[in-house]
């Protein structure tokens, strides 16, 4: 089993309140995002953590990704309001989870699933896995 | 009109539905007595083949932007054409249960 492992960085504390959703759409924020989507090839967003999920469907999508078997990122988006507030409108989806590969939006919870059944995530996660593995040792030789 | 009845009446105009399915899960969560935030669509369209899922959703998304803008918390999308629909005998997948999302987040 490979548990997702927490994206630290830029991450906003519990503290932070979430009133401040309305205004929290930056510049800033909106290259936090494309970051996180650029340097992780399998990650998701979504309410909890793998371990803990705060919400049944980011539950189940978190689930089949792990079925996988392959290590991927995760984002709290409780924990990240500002993330909350701007990932819809820059994804054109409006709700929690979101599975990202390779930089491209699979999908949300059903999506995900109804993947998993047919037999389509799993190649899908071990190709972006085995490409990003690949792309790491070409970049360390 | 409710929540409910205005998702039905968007979904029959737009998708010419061959079956449609909009289920008020709201109950289910950790929501006041009748609300209308969590919702459950099954919809077999024609409109939908050769579309892929995240295609049809978004079809779907953006017919309802208004109310997932301003009511809809969660809405669980099942989207069909007739042939999978007929391959499915007319068993949609169920919704998870809560795990206290709002709860957490309103706190």
């Amino acid at each position: 089993m490979h548990w997702g492992r927490p994206l630290k960085k830029g991450t906003i504390g519990p503290t932070f309140r979430l009133t401040v959703q309305q205004e929290a759409f930056t510049v800033e924020t909106l290259d936090k995002i494309k970051q996180q989507i650029a340097e992780n090839p399998i990650l998701i967003y979504m309410k909890g953590s793998p371990k803990l999920p705060s919400c049944g469907f980011s539950a189940q999508a978190s689930q089949a990704l792990m079925a996988c078997g392959e290590q991927f990122a995760y984002v709290d988006i409780l924990q990240n309001p500002d993330i909350r507030a701007t990932l819809p409108g820059f994804a054109n989806w409006p709700t929690f989870p979101q599975l990202w590969v390779e930089g491209e939006l699979v999908g949300g919870c059903d999506i995900v699933l109804e993947m998993f059944q047919q037999g389509e995530l799993q190649p899908l996660i071990k190709e972006a896995a085995a490409r990003a593995k690949a792309a790491k040792g070409e970049a360390s030789e | 009109m409710n929540i409910q009845s205005t998702i039905e009446k968007k979904l029959l105009e737009h998708f010419q539905p061959a079956y449609l399915e909009v289920v008020n899960e709201s109950g289910q969560h950790n929501v006041p007595m009748g609300a209308e935030t969590h919702f459950k669509v099954v919809l077999v369209s024609p409109s939908f083949k050769g579309e892929r899922l995240i295609n049809r959703h978004r079809a779907v998304n953006a017919i309802l932007r208004d109310e997932l803008a301003n009511h809809i918390h969660a809405l669980a999308l099942h989207t069909y054409t007739d042939s999978e629909w007929e391959g499915l005998y007319g068993c949609s997948p169920n919704s998870p249960a809560c795990l206290g999302g709002m709860k957490r987040q309103a706190s």
